[in-house]
This record gives C-alpha cells, structure tokens and sequence, in this order.
C-alpha cells in the first residue's frame, strides 16, 4: 500500500479510506487482469465452432438458459471481476456492431492476453506489448481485405446468401433444420432490405415466439403477427381489405390533464352527465366509422361500454398492443398513428389485405396475423419450438443470421471461415515481423501466436488433434499459396473452405480483431487496480 | 495463477464431467420419480402443496406432477418443461415424453462413460429420430375415410388413454362421453366449449354428458324456475349503481333534501335501465357482474329470470352456446342478438341446483358433469377426461392412428436397430442406445403392471421380427397379444410429438458442458 510520510514520520491518507481498499500495482495488477481476462476467455472455447459445446445458465429467478453463443452467456454469466466485465462489454459491442463472431472475439482477446502474460514475464513494457499488437492488427486487417473476395448475389439468386446463414446457424442448437430457417432469415432482410442504399433496419424484422409445434414450423409472415387476440369475443375472425385505425387514445371518458371538478349537485345535472357519457362512446366509434375504418388497433383498454358498442356497430378492435408493435403496424400498413378521435381521417388509415386470428394448441392462445400490408415492409419471422428455451436459442440464432445477411448487403466482402483467415492473417504477420526492428517484433509475433488460438480451439472443439491439424493446414496454406484452407470441422474430407462454402464476412472478422486488440490493449494499459474492500 | 472470484459471491460454475453428471443425475432423476406411473397398472403419487392449508392432489398424470414439483437442477427443469409444452399442444404422453428423455440420457451417460463424444451421441440420436419418425409415418393407419372406423378409431384412442387413469374402471362409459363430445365439436380443437362441472357425491358411474349448458348459478328468488321457449340477453354490464365514469365528477350536496332527490335519480335511472332491458322483449337475462337487489326484484316483477355473477367464461360460453352477443348497452334492442333456447330450468345434481339450458342453437357445446366420492377423485377424473378429450380433438384434426401397448415403441426400435447396422462409425453405437431406449417404455410398462419384463420384451421383439404384426404387451393378461385384436390404439400426432419432443430436450441436455449458477436473488424480508 503506496503510504507517504511527512517529515515527523505520519503517514498521510493519499486515498480515502485507503486502508478499506485493496490495491494491485505493476506486474502484479496486469498479471491478475490478464488471468481474469483469460478466465473469461477459458469458458466461452468450449463453445466456438460448429460442434462447440452449450452453456447451461440458471438466472437469479431459477430459468434456465441453454446456448451456446457467447454474448448471451457473458450477459447472463453475472460476472464480478472488473477485467471479466469489460470482457463483457467487448462481446457485446461486437453484437451491437456485427451481431455475430461474439464468442470468437473473447476467444482471441483470452489469446492475445495469454500471449502477452508471456512477454512481460520476458520483461517487455506493456506498453511495448500494445503496440506491437496495434500495428499486427493493422497488418492483420490489411492482409483480410487483400484475401477478401466479393460476394455477388440478388433478389433472384439468394443461394450464396442462404449459404452464409447456414455457416452461422450450424453452430447452433437449431442446426436441425439450418436450411429452413436461413432461408426465412434472407428472404426476411431481403424484404426489409434498401439495396439500392446497402441499408437493412433490422428494426423492421419482427422476432416472435410461441410455445409449441415443431421448430420445422417457423415460418416467415409478410406481414404482422401480434400476441393478442379481438378485444370481444364474437368480433369476426378474419376480415379481408382491411382499414385499420391505429389509435393511441383509449376508448374512455377523457381525462383531462388539468385539474377540475365536476360537481352534481341536482337530479338534472346527474342526468346530463350521464348523457354525456354516453354520448362520448358514441361519438368516439362514430368518428372511427366516418372515417371508414373496418378495424381498430388501440394502444389502450376499452372501457366495457365502448367495447360491446364496438362490437355491436360492427368493428373489430384489438386493445393493449404495444408501443413497438403499433409503430410497426404503422409501418406496415402505412398508415398513421392517431392520437385523437378528432383527427382520425380516411388517408390516416392503414391498409392490409388479410387480418385473421389464429389459434393455436390445445390452450386457447390466439393470434393476430396482419397479412397483405400495403406497404410489405415489415415481416414477422414466427418461431414455434418445443419449449421456451427452445425458442429463445432460436431466437437468438436468428438474430445472429439475420445480421449476417444484413452485413453481407452492406459490405459484401467475404472471407473464408473455419479458421482459415485467422491461419493466414498469422503467416501474414509472421512474415511481417521479421521485417519490422525494435522490441515490437516480439508482440507481433505473440499477436500471430494468437490467432492460431482460434483455429486451434475450432480443432479441439470438433475432437481433431489440434497441433497436428493446425501444423497440417498451415504448412498447406503455404506450399499452395491458398488462404482459403481451414479446419475441416464437420468431417466434409476437404479442408478447403471455398469448397465447403464456409463464409463469415469481411467487415465481422475485421471488427473482431480491432475490438480484441483494443480490449487487450486497454488491458495491458492498467497498471493500479484499487477496488473497495468487502464489507 | 487463479482467478479468485471472476463471479459474484453464490454464483457457481461446473465444468465439463462435472456439469455433464449433475445434469444426467438431475434428469433422470425426474424421469425415475413420474416412470411408475407410466402405463395402464402405473401407480398414482399424493403430491402436498407447501401453501396454505397443504391441499392434497392424488394424480397420475406427468404434468401434473411435474408442475408441483420444486426443482432445483437446471437439466431436470428442461424435462419439466417439454412435459408442460406436450401437456398444452397434444395433452397426453406427458409422462412418455419424459421417461423417453430420461433413458435417452441414461444411455448417453453410458456412451459418454465409453469416451464418445457428445457431439456424435447427438448426430446418432438425430438419424435414429429420424428414421423412427420414418419408420411410425410408415405404420400409421388413416380412417378418415370410414366414419364408422374412424368413431370406432377414437373410441379405442380414448379408452387406451383412460385405462393408465383413475377412471379406467368405467373407460368403456367415459371414452363413450368423451368420444361423444368431441364429435360435437366437428372438428374444432376449441375445447372451451366442452364444459366440465364438477359436483362432489353420486359415483363415477353417475357422471352423464348433457347436450345443453350448465350454469353453476342459483335462480333469483321470486324468479320463474321453468322457462320454454326462452329469449335470452347475455350482459356485462352493471347493474349495482351506475357509476359516473367521467373524471373529476364528484356529488356535492348541501341539503338532505337533495341526497334523497339524487338518490331517486339513480334509481330512477337504473329503472329505467331496466325498462330498457325488459323492451328486448327477453325472459332471461345473464349478466356477468351484480344485480342489486332493486333491479333484480323490478326482473322480477316482469316475470324475468336474472342470473347474476356469471364469471367471465360462463357468460361467453353461454353466448356461444345461445348464440347471442355479450351486450354492455341497450339503447337499440332491435340490432341485439339474442340467445334462444328451448328450455331453461333448475336442476338437481346431488344437493346443488343448477340452471340447465337445453336445446341450444349452436350443436357444438355441451357439458360434461362428473360425479365422484371425494373432490381428489374429481380433480383427477378431470384431468383423465381432459387428457381423452385433448387427444381426441387432435386425433379428429390428424386422423392417423396407431397400435397401443408398447407396439409404436417396438415398431421403431426395430427400424432404428437396422439403421444401426448399417450405419458405419461411431454414430451406430448412439443410434443403437436410441434403440434400447424406446424399447424401455414397454419395459417400464410391463414392470409396472408387475411383470417378468425381460421375458416379455424378448418375445415382443421375437414377434416384431416377423413382418406385420401387431404385437404388444397384453398387460390385463400378462403376456404378449395381438393389439388390434384388443383395440389398444394411440394418436400417430402424440406418439410423435413425444418422440421429437424428447429427443429435442435430450439433445439440448446433451450440448451443456458448463453450468452457471447465478446467485439467487435475494427476497426482501416482509416479515
């Protein structure tokens, strides 16, 4: 503990409460981080590649989370240690940006640590370290765009697209029915898709899950599909050509906001209140008629009166939809969301080709599909599965998909999967480490050393000799001057990826190495850790 | 160098074997405790709630018994929950789906024991499915051609359900109701329009079907008991006082004078309500919230019958049933649809009254009264005639049909055993364990009804190597029988919803290698 002394020998207090603090400096601090960043690194291995292995997470609440993919069991992993959260935060900023490659990017930052834990112990200055791995990133960077190929697709000619889907959903639980649901993913962002502006808003993809059937049921709705039901039970099930009015007031006396009382103090004063009351409903599904709607989408209740009025002026209504849900209504069927009786007119109207309600299981869940919308838009990927674990890991295996197919529109750069870019980024900067003077060739070299990692950890986890297969491939890559070799991870009997038509795209993979070098470079820059102590 | 705490304080983590075992324990753990109630001699469970008073549930039934449970294991809850799912999709085979996944995972432990790896125990497991799903779609017999097969299909499906179930005394009789039931539904899964009332005395013997609609309500008195020819008004409305809904209306008086002038306004006004309710030219009226006094004496005194506090689901079954609308206002009586049925009248079940609609509109409903000793005989007798009437539902909508008595089982172990064969690497031991797993359902049943299994499954198998036979186990006569002759069928859609359902959850078991437990969250202390 850092103390200072004046010069009649009493210490000074430098830190409050410094004596409730524990305190690590120089090596020893990095050393603690680099073992918890490694720590962290360590449980996610397992789970990289196509036949890595699930995590099963028990939240604080007692559920149960199977997956495999890495940003959800860091999420869920309620991690303590510093170092481990910014690990943390590096595979979630890698989901943000990508969306997928998050368990790769932890695994390759654990590497980079490892590597560097070495170097220091050799005596090199961490800071030293962080740049030697700063400019092998740069190289590595370089080196991906120069192998990178395009990747020519269409609206017509979706296979190479479907393809990269299935890269990523074959690690994955859903692996059972991969083609289906890639398909569902690209022809869902295709729908959503700008191609002229190389923009997708994901925003527009609707995910939704329900309990029951089969995984082989998902399917892809052009259109909506709200978890609610006709807010009366003998409003029609299905209405063609609909106009729907999307409301954000509720079917309610008004409140105004300001304050008021209104006091009865005769018999006649009770009865035209009364009067009045009923005149609001009146007029409220009077004005939504005149406006020509044939169905009324509400973001509120309905007071009971409203309702059987509804029902008895024939107009079918839905109540308590979501915000999200609305807008997206809105979105759909093009019309607008209304906040006011009064302003409710004819062009306000959203307009779909089949509302219907739908049933499902021996329970009496039903659901809304707004289908034929008039601007198609929006779709609904609707997920069915054995149970609701089932359904969250599909879920968020077809997040993973649907964010692929989205890059892949952006940027349609590619490079090989199966380690192989990784494998040839490390000959890369191996090369190029010979070539660079100062201590900073060591770091570039640990900075290829590392990237075997991923390559290794891929060979491991499909139960092939990992030195030998990594050995193999390497020494391949360099006698036919091919960087499309990888690990050959599902038995196919090539280890050419282009072969196996195994893809990630460019921009994930560059992201990856940037954000891990980062990560370890802010790492490597701590030299103090004062955390307080347990009470 | 160690990582001292990279978790929260509480939170645990198992690693690799580790957290292989404690899964495997905790599944087959779970699936041990519902296996001895699988089959048609299954023993039942007594299950105490912790809540208040300790209620006592005595049931057979998978999910049931799953729900009730407190389970700690991570692995174990999985299996919970594809028994719920099978229990709210299909209804029935919720303690097959669970034993299958419990000896699937037994003989992956095995596989695991012997260093194969997971990842080709699940590829193995995958191709057997497969195959079985194959071997099941091959075998299944579609009647819905023959509507005398068919009824008689459903017949045999309902009485195999019901003989693992507290009435397979009277399986004959119930299957008959259940059967019936359905039919009148013509196809739709919407069980709601069956209606089950229970009422505690009388036997199980005495439970009877009945075409029309059973209200568990009393008739007001002073009210007509017996209508013909009723007009019927369903209604949510209130009919207490009418509250003032716009915000911010207060009564402010400075008189009594004017209290009593305000009160006979209200009244006035629900007089009025009244009268306008009477003007639909109605006899009934049901509503689903309370009827004061005062307007309940003015129905009376128009010769009106007034059901008051019909919860929500009766009101809309009864709207269903009698073919009304559910009204909330009443100014423009001629645009209301009001429900008609021919007869309304009190009846006596046991010492209950109940009003009794019969001869309804709509053919599709009808109610089911069950009799029974105690209200845990009825509980059960429920779920038993709720598991046939799910099955039947989905039978109706998917006709194709089955042999019972272990022969599915049979059927596709066979298939999956020739899979093996053929296939080369290590997946054919997977798939062989998949094999052995299906055939210890018939095991299971066969030791639960207390007899020599290991016999009775090699002779079963004997038998199943022949081509077309229809061998299963003959549990009332203790040996192998010819089911078809027995009329022992199952759903084709259950058998195979337990089948993948099952091989799903074990895969997903299969897959963990590491288990975090986070710390539990911590509970305020309201004491």
């Amino acid at each position: 503990m850092a103390l200072a002394f004046d010069e009649y020998g009493r210490p000074f207090i430098i830190l409050k409460e410094q004596e409730q603090k524990s305190r690590l400096r120089g090596l020893d601090a990095q050393k603690a981080n680099i073992s918890a960043g490694r720590a962290v690194a360590r449980i996610l291995r397992t789970s990289l590649g196509p036949k890595g292995m699930d995590k099963m997470l028990q939240s604080p609440d007692g559920d149960v989370i199977i997956t495999n993919d890495g940003a959800t069991i860091l999420e869920q992993m309620d991690v303590d240690n510093q170092i481990g959260k910014l690990m943390v935060e590096l595979s979630r900023s890698q989901d943000y940006e990508i969306g997928d490659g998050t368990t790769g990017v932890v695994v390759m930052a654990g590497a980079l640590l490892e590597q560097a834990e070495k170097l220091l112990e050799r005596g090199i200055h961490p800071i030293r370290v962080a740049e030697g791995y700063e400019m092998a990133s740069r190289i590595a960077v370089d080196h991906l765009e120069r192998i990178s190929h395009k990747f020519d697709f269409s609206d017509a000619d979706i296979e190479p697209l479907v393809q990269t889907c299935m890269t990523t959903l074959s690690s994955k639980m859903v692996t059972r029915c991969k083609r289906t649901l890639a398909e569902i993913a690209v022809k869902a962002v295709l729908a959503v898709a700008d191609l002229e502006r190389k923009d997708v808003n994901l925003d527009l993809i609707k995910v939704e899950g329900k309990v029951g059937g089969k995984l082989e049921d998902t399917e892809l709705v052009y259109g909506i599909v709200v978890d609610k039901d006709m807010s009366h039970p003998q409003m029609p099930k299905r209405i063609e050509d609909a106009k729907i009015a999307i409301l954000t007031c509720p079917f309610e006396p008004p409140k105004p906001k300001t304050k008021h009382k209104v006091d009865i103090d005769t018999v006649e004063k009770f009865q035209t209140l009364r009067q009045q009351e009923q005149k609001y409903f009146d007029d409220m599904v009077q004005q939504c008629k005149d406006a020509g709607a044939t169905l009324v989408i509400c973001q509120w209740g309905f007071d009971d009166e409203a309702n059987h009025l509804l029902m008895h002026r024939n107009l079918p209504a839905v109540r308590w939809v979501g915000g999200v849900e609305l807008e997206l209504i809105a979105i759909a069927t093009g019309g607008r969301i209304v906040p006011r009786f009064q302003e409710l007119t004819p062009e306000k109207l959203g307009r779909a080709g089949l509302v219907r309600e739908k049933s499902f299981g021996t329970t009496k869940d039903r659901m809304l599909y707004i289908e034929q919308c008039a601007n198609s838009r929006a779709v609904t990927i609707f997920i069915r599965g054995g149970n609701k674990m089932m359904i969250e890991e599909t879920k968020r295996s077809i997040h993973d998909a649907l964010c692929v197919a989205r890059n892949l529109i952006r940027n349609n750069s590619i490079v090989y999967g199966g380690g192989s870019a990784e494998i040839s980024c490390s000959i890369a900067i191996e090369a190029a480490a010979d070539r660079h003077p100062g201590v900073e060739q060591y770091a570039i070299r640990a900075f290829a050393d590392a990237l075997d990692s991923i390559p290794l950890a891929l060979s491991e986890n499909s139960g092939l000799q990992p030195i030998d297969t990594l050995a193999e491939v390497k020494s391949q890559q360099i006698k036919e001057n091919n960087p499309y070799y990888g690990i050959d991870c599902n038995d196919v009997g090539t280890n050419n990826m282009q072969e196996q038509n195994v893809f990630e795209t460019l921009i994930g993979k560059q992201q990856q190495i940037m954000l891990a070098t980062q990560v370890v470079k802010m790492i490597l820059k701590i030299d103090d850790v004062i955390t307080p102590a347990d009470y | 160098m160690a990582v001292e705490r990279l978790f929260k304080d509480e939170a645990t983590e198992e690693k690799g074997e580790r957290a292989r075992m404690a899964s495997y324990v905790g599944a087959m753990a779970i699936a041990d405790l519902v296996k001895t109630t699988l089959g048609p001699k299954g023993m039942d469970k007594i299950l105490q709630s912790t809540g208040r008073g300790h209620n006592v549930t005595v049931t057979n039934d998978g999910a049931t018994i799953l729900k009730s449970l407190h389970i700690d294991n991570p692995a174990a809850k999985v299996l919970v929950d594809i028994s719920k799912v099978q229990d709210d999709e299909v209804g029935d085979g919720t303690t097959s789906v669970v034993v299958l996944a419990g000896e699937l995972l037994r003989e992956a432990e095995k596989l695991t024991m012997a260093k194969i790896h997971p990842m080709t125990i699940i590829a193995g497991f995958r191709m057997a499915a497969e195959c079985a799903q194959k071997a099941l779609l091959q075998k299944a017999m579609d009647n819905k051609q023959d509507p005398e097969k068919f009824k008689s299909d459903l017949m045999k499906i309902a009485m195999t359900t019901l003989s693992s179930k507290i009435l397979s005394q009277d399986k004959e009789y119930f299957a008959q109701l259940a059967v019936d039931a359905v039919m009148r539904l013509k196809g739709s899964t919407n069980l709601e329009s069956i209606q089950i009332i229970k009422k505690a005395g009388g036997s199980l013997r005495d439970s009877f079907l009945d075409e029309g609609f059973i209200l568990d309500k009393k008739i007001g008195i002073g009210q007509p008991k017996r209508i013909e020819n009723a007009k019927i008004l369903v209604a949510n409305t209130a009919m207490d006082t009418d509250k003032v809904k716009i915000y911010g209306a207060r009564v402010r008086v400075d008189s009594m004078a004017r209290v009593a002038q305000i009160e006979g306004a209200e009244k006035e006004k629900m007089k009025e309500k009244v009268q306008k309710i009477i003007a639909h030219g109605i006899n009934c009226f049901v509503n689903r919230q309370l009827i004061y006094n005062y307007p309940e004496e003015l129905f009376a005194d128009a010769g009106i019958l007034a059901i008051e506090h019909a919860d929500f689901d009766g009101i809309e079954r009864l709207a269903l049933v009698t073919g009304g609308d559910i009204a909330s206002t009443f100014d423009n009586p001629e645009s209301v649809k009001l429900g008609h049925c021919k007869l309304i009248e009190e009846i006596m079940i046991g010492e209950d009254r109940l009003i009794h609609f019969s001869g309804v509109e709509m053919g599709q409903a009808c109610t089911i009264v069950l009799r029974g000793a105690s209200s845990h005989m009825l509980d059960e007798a429920e779920r038993s005639l709720h598991d046939a009437l799910c099955v039947l539902s989905q039978t109706v909508n998917d006709s194709r049909v089955l042999l019972g008595g272990g022969w599915p089982e049979m059927v596709m172990a066979k298939e999956v055993d020739e899979l093996a064969r053929r296939t080369p690497g290590k997946r054919s031991h997977a798939i062989e364990a998949f094999s052995r797993a299906l055939q210890s359902i018939p095991t299971i049943i066969a030791d639960n009804a207390g007899l020599d299994s290991a016999e009775l499954i090699s002779q079963l198998r004997a038998e199943h190597h022949k081509e077309r036979t229809n061998a299963g186990i003959d549990v009332i006569s203790g040996g192998v029988g010819d089911m078809e002759k027995l009329g022992i069928s199952e759903s084709f859609k259950v058998k195979q919803a337990v089948l993948l359902s099952a091989t799903e959850a074990a895969e997903m078991i299969l897959r963990v290698d590491e288990i975090i437990t986070c710390a539990p969250r911590r509970r305020e202390d309201r004491m």
